[in-house]
């Protein structure tokens, strides 16, 4: 059954294949929409029916299923090769299973566009590279797969390319997809060092490979400067992926492409592939316990300062954006304080949630002809009652309400960050876990409740066609019931020995890092862990009746007051920390004026051109003179054959 | 014994049937034009299809074969893998040229049916060679082909050029002939045989190898190495290349370059075995040497040839020139002297037949009377009016160039990578330059098909059957490149299961 694998990558391909070469042809949107959605939906079925083999099967070790030689040298051999365990049986079921409602929703939000098949096209192409790096038992093929969807990431940033997007230094759509790509390129060159690195050490880029012998050696690597180096700069990979401090500033921008991709690669799929890199590399961070600190320290930073700007944004996908970042630090900070199973857990809820909250956006945005200030919104409950009902569900899963997904992932974070880590690293993450549940309300209210404040001479919100909404439903139902799959031990012990189905089900996985970080399950019930649960949804019942409070009055007086009353602090946060300003003061410019000035007028202009000029110069003439030696006349060939022959001849005879 | 004999000649016989039996076929339809072409084409796919049974008789029942087993015709012809190997290209070669030729002929108003016996014919010396074990015999291949290849090149005996390239190769040719068969003659002067593989064994046993062996060797070198065109005798191949009929010289500078190397191998892999301790080699006999002077012949003509072709307007005397760049590329893997070098050897020769004949089909598309519309000026814009052959030029012009993934770069590797392997560094640096030169020319003629306006004057293609090569030639390239296992696999066996 494993052996299917090989198909899970597949179709997408066909799809992008078939939608880029012939989509032009394809006239019925129906057709296009059912390739590109009936493809992801193909791999999800194998996905889902090698999960169930292999749960069946209760294999402990991966299987890699290899498709064919890749790159076969002396010493360096790549196979394209699959490797089926439970981690990425799991993320690929995250992609295809998500992906595949974002398809069947963009049916539906792309109608009418131009270029319809184009956008599918780039999206199973997304599908097949988030496969593929998920997929991947060599770190190479992993890489492959990290830079397909960072192309694709660009494509479909861009992808509305004659449209105009707001940002700084950001005038058109595309302008955002080079950010987003640069940014990347920083991140993606910490990635190949540490790639060369563990080559270097291990001879060795696959993943089992590399796991077991650093794993066999303990002793040598734990601390040591080079498994931290290659942690430091594979992580260094993962902010520019996950949009982390320091790389955290394109995601933002990233919103100026169609909210469906919004959902999918930024705030789905894509951006969690940090988490998996660090999920698959668990062993080697669990050797390096300074990585891990930077990890749990960077995370739990950006999962505060995302949340603080999300406060005061307008856009509502902005807001969303900020969200993500801000969620994605909260992952970082489980990894980072050795909670795998915690982090990759609310990868999913994640995925659950967010995906269905840029979804709804996107219904909104769609119902509301392209308008994405909320300041202009509100009232839109009884318009759009579906896409209310599951935004609803959405807000309450992100905010940490009891029961629903997210609750269930956060919580088991912030208590991992506590027992595992020390109390400022819980302590910021349950205000951040505050602002969060106030943003998302305040985002709430001014969308859907109150007064409406559009022109309805112009605007004529309506709901959203079935296509739409039936993904979002689905997601909503996931959002509420998926945390189940991950019950903490406190609360699920009177019923079950492991409640934790999650837990249980990746333990084979993490085995190798929780035996160097000398974890064991924690299936002992402190009483502190019921006391900080219980702070923490007093924290987002609080931030959600303050939210309620300050957005209820139409005239927004305590909001107002707070922003005039604390100006310098309202400025600093709507302004994003000014980094942006900050990066292009110190980095950006510098580095372009010295390009422009030295590098290219003098170094690349003089020096470089004038090389390579020079040397294809005296080539060229070269030739032309050789050129004359062909006379054409075939005396003169045998001339030059003889004086070869006498040459070869005479050098043998005199070297005997 | 007999069996197997039979079954291992038989693909030699079929050639040389179907090769001979043609003219006879053209003398008995003298009007119908089809059945010449028609026919070899069917010899041709028997012949390739017999050759694949052989090789796959042998691979799978007959392990291990004794060395004895496999010398057929008294130890004069040798079946080995890379004999089968090289079988099935040579035909391979030959069908697509075959395919390409019909239209091509027909413009130019020579469709005469002897051009396909001949062709067949120089594929019979091509298999010939590849199957010898005695220098004798060897001789017989080499001049067998390059015979047929004299004719072949004057084909278009009304036009100027084809005439004088006909003339040309064939003085310069039997010039170097010459010094090929005195080679010989010294060689069984030295060790009393010309069995390859007894001269091989005279010079592990004899202690000091007598001096005029190590003559006789050089001199056969420089016989084969006018076959591959390699500096400093390679300059009668621009003027043949260019004067020959277009397919022809597609079909010329791939397989009968394969054949040459494929000697050169056959000798030099039993006198310079790798098998003896180094010091020992030094003491008995300066292969070193032998290997050095290849050595700098490959450096040579790489640099000579890719240095040339930067500055030719003409596309087909440009390719002339890469093909002698390529001759220098091809030696490496003799130099090299290793499985990898073989390997290496046999995959270029495979990449290089499918990018090499399908550049020249190309030409053979859009020329006129062997004269005109072959100016790289002329390829101006033709991704607009031909978008299909424009990009098929497009794939052959970078797997010339060796970018990936197309085979041409990974033949190259293997043959870079082989030299290094076996310590001549400095020969894997002249290759980068040299392959750095020609992307110069290469790429800009695919900037020509791509990036310049066309011109007023309207390229007519005139395709016929040869858009089969090409899809053929391009859809392996693509493919070889990406799943370059397969015959990296293929050759490995043959050349070191079960050799020589």
């Amino acid at each position: 059954m494993h052996e299917l694998i090989k198909f899970v990558p597949l179709f997408p391909l066909i799809g992008f294949l078939v939608l880029g070469l012939f989509g032009k042809y394809l006239k019925k949107e129906a057709l296009i929409g059912a390739i590109g959605s009936g493809t992801v939906f193909g791999s999800f079925v194998i996905s889902l029916l090698i999960f169930f083999d292999f749960a069946a099967a209760h294999h402990e070790k991966p299987i890699l299923v290899p498709v064919y030689k890749w790159i076969e040298t002396g010493v360096l051999n790549i196979n394209i090769s699959y490797q089926v365990d439970q981690l990425s049986i799991l993320f690929s079921l995250i992609v295809t299973g998500v992906g595949f409602l974002i398809h069947v929703y963009s049916i539906g939000y792309m109608h009418g566009d131009r270029s319809y098949y184009r956008f599918f096209a780039y999206l199973n192409l997304f599908i097949f590279m988030m496969l593929n790096l998920v997929l991947a038992d060599n770190l190479l093929l992993t890489f492959l797969g990290w830079e397909g969807v960072g192309l694709c990431s660009y494509l479909l940033i861009g992808f509305w390319y004659d449209r105009k997007f707001e940002g700084y230094k950001i005038t058109w759509t595309g302008d955002a997809g080079n950010k987003a790509f640069i940014v990347n390129r920083i991140g993606d060159f910490g990635f190949i060092i540490a790639m060369f690195l563990i080559y270097n050490e291990f001879n060795s880029l696959q993943y089992t490979q590399v796991s077991n012998l650093a794993a066999e050696a303990t002793m040598q690597y734990f601390g040591s400067g080079t498994i931290t180096a290659i942690t430091l700069l594979m992580f260094l990979g993962c902010t520019g992926k996950s949009a982390q401090i320091p790389l955290a500033i394109w995601l933002p921008d990233a919103m100026a492409g169609p909210t469906p991709v919004s959902a999918l690669i930024h705030a789905a799929t894509m951006v969690t592939a940090g988490i998996y890199l660090v999920a698959r590399n668990s062993v080697l961070f669990a050797l390096s316990p300074f990585s891990m600190e930077i990890v749990a320290i960077v995370g739990i930073a950006t999962a505060f300062f995302a949340a603080t700007i999300g406060l005061v944004q307008n856009d509502i996908k902005k807001v969303l954006a900020y969200s993500t970042v801000s969620q994605l630090g909260y992952m970082f900070a489980a990894l980072g304080v050795g909670a795998f199973t915690a982090g990759v857990f609310h990868v999913m809820t994640h995925a659950f949630f967010k995906g269905l909250l840029f979804l709804g956006a996107g219904s909104v945005i769609h119902g509301m002809h392209e308008e994405q200030n909320i300041k202009n919104m509100g009232g839109l409950k009884s318009y759009m009652p579906v896409t209310y009902k599951t935004f609803f569900v959405a807000t309450l899963a992100i905010s940490g309400i009891p029961f629903f997904s997210g609750f269930f992932s956060k919580d088991e974070i912030l208590w991992m960050a506590f027992s595992n880590g020390n109390v400022f690293l819980w302590l910021i993450g349950a205000i951040a876990a505050f602002f969060t549940a106030f943003y998302m309300f305040r985002l709430l209210k001014l969308t859907f409740h109150g007064k409406e404040r559009f022109d309805a001479h112009h605007v004529h919100p309506h709901e959203s066609p079935k296509v739409m909404t039936i993904p979002l439903i689905i997601l909503a139902l996931l959002s509420a019931i998926g945390g189940f799959l991950g019950i903490p031990y406190a609360l699920g012990f009177w019923f079950s020995h492991q409640p934790n189905l999650l837990e249980t089900w990746l333990h084979p996985v993490f085995s190798q890092a929780q035996a160097i970080l000398h974890r064991t399950e924690g299936h002992q019930v402190h009483s502190i862990e019921y006391i900080l649960m219980l702070v923490s949804v007093a924290i987002a019942i609080t931030a959600i009746l303050l939210a309620k409070r300050f957005y209820s009055d139409e005239k927004w007086s305590v909001p107002k007051a707070l922003a005039g009353k604390f100006k310098p602090v309202y400025n600093l946060l709507f302004n994003k920390y000014s980094l942006d300003e900050v990066y292009y003061a110190f980095i950006g410019t510098p580095v372009f004026k010295l390009s422009q000035s030295f590098l290219w007028k003098i170094f690349d202009v003089k020096i470089i051109d004038g090389f390579v000029n020079g040397l294809a110069d005296v080539t060229v003439s070269t030739g032309e003179r050789i050129r004359r030696i062909q006379t054409g006349v075939a005396q003169n060939y045998a001339l030059l054959m003889i004086g070869g022959i006498i040459i070869i001849i005479a050098w043998l005879v005199l070297s005997y | 014994m007999m069996g197997y004999e039979f079954q291992f000649i038989l693909p030699i016989i079929l050639i040389s049937f179907f090769s001979t039996s043609a003219i006879v076929i053209d003398a008995i339809f003298l009007r119908n034009k089809s059945i010449g072409f028609y026919y070899s084409l069917a010899g041709l796919g028997i012949t390739v299809i017999s050759a694949i049974y052989s090789l796959i008789k042998a691979n799978v029942a007959l392990i291990p074969l004794h060395h004895s087993d496999r010398l057929i015709t008294k130890g004069m012809l040798v079946f080995s893998g890379y004999s089968a190997f090289f079988d099935i290209i040579f035909c391979i070669a030959g069908i697509l040229t075959i395919l390409a030729s019909k239209q091509y002929l027909i413009r130019e108003y020579r469709e005469i049916n002897e051009y396909y016996s001949l062709l067949l014919l120089s594929i019979a010396g091509m298999m010939i060679i590849a199957h010898a074990n005695n220098l004798l015999v060897l001789f017989i291949g080499i001049e067998l082909m390059s015979i047929s290849f004299y004719i072949l090149a004057g084909f278009f005996r009304n036009n100027l050029r084809s005439v004088e390239a006909g003339l040309k190769y064939f003085l310069l040719g039997a010039f170097a002939t010459g010094f090929l068969l005195y080679g010989m003659a010294l060689i069984y002067g030295a060790t009393g045989s010309i069995g390859i593989n007894k001269a091989g064994f005279f010079m592990s046993a004899v202690g000091k190898a007598p001096l005029i062996l190590s003559i006789g060797v050089g001199l056969l070198i420089i016989g084969l190495s006018f076959k591959v065109a390699a500096f400093p005798f390679h300059q009668w191949a621009p003027d043949v290349y260019q004067g020959a009929p277009t397919v022809v010289s597609g079909f010329m500078s791939t397989a009968g370059k394969a054949a040459a190397l494929i000697a050169m191998v056959i000798i030099i892999r039993p006198l310079v075995p790798t098998d003896i301790d180094h010091q020992q080699l030094k003491q008995i006999y300066n292969g070193d040497t032998i290997r050095l002077i290849i050595g700098l012949i490959s450096a040579a003509t790489m640099m000579i040839g890719n240095i040339t072709a930067l500055v030719q307007k003409n596309v087909k005397r440009m390719l002339a020139y890469s093909s002698v760049a390529h001759a220098g590329y091809l030696l490496m893997g003799i130099v090299a002297n290793n499985p990898k070098g073989w390997d290496g050897i046999a995959f270029y020769a495979v990449a290089y037949m499918f990018m090499q004949i399908g550049a020249f089909v190309v030409i053979s598309i859009f020329e006129r009377d062997n004269e005109f519309n072959m100016e790289i000026s002329d390829y101006a814009g033709l991704s607009k009016t031909h978008p299909v052959i424009a990009a098929m030029m497009a794939v052959f012009m970078f797997s010339l160039t060796g970018i990936p993934p197309f085979a041409g770069f990974i033949g190259k590797y293997y043959l870079f990578a082989s030299v290094i392997q076996s310590g001549y560094i400095w020969l894997a640096i002249v290759a980068v330059v040299a392959s750095i030169i020609s992307i110069y020319f290469y790429i800009g003629l695919v900037i020509s098909m791509y990036f310049k306006e066309p011109e007023e004057k309207i390229q007519q293609a005139d395709k016929g059957l040869s858009y089969i090569t090409l899809g053929i030639a391009s859809f392996a390239l693509i493919i070889f490149g990406i799943f370059p296992s397969f015959i990296i696999n293929l050759s490995h066996r043959c050349f070191n299961l079960f050799l020589f």
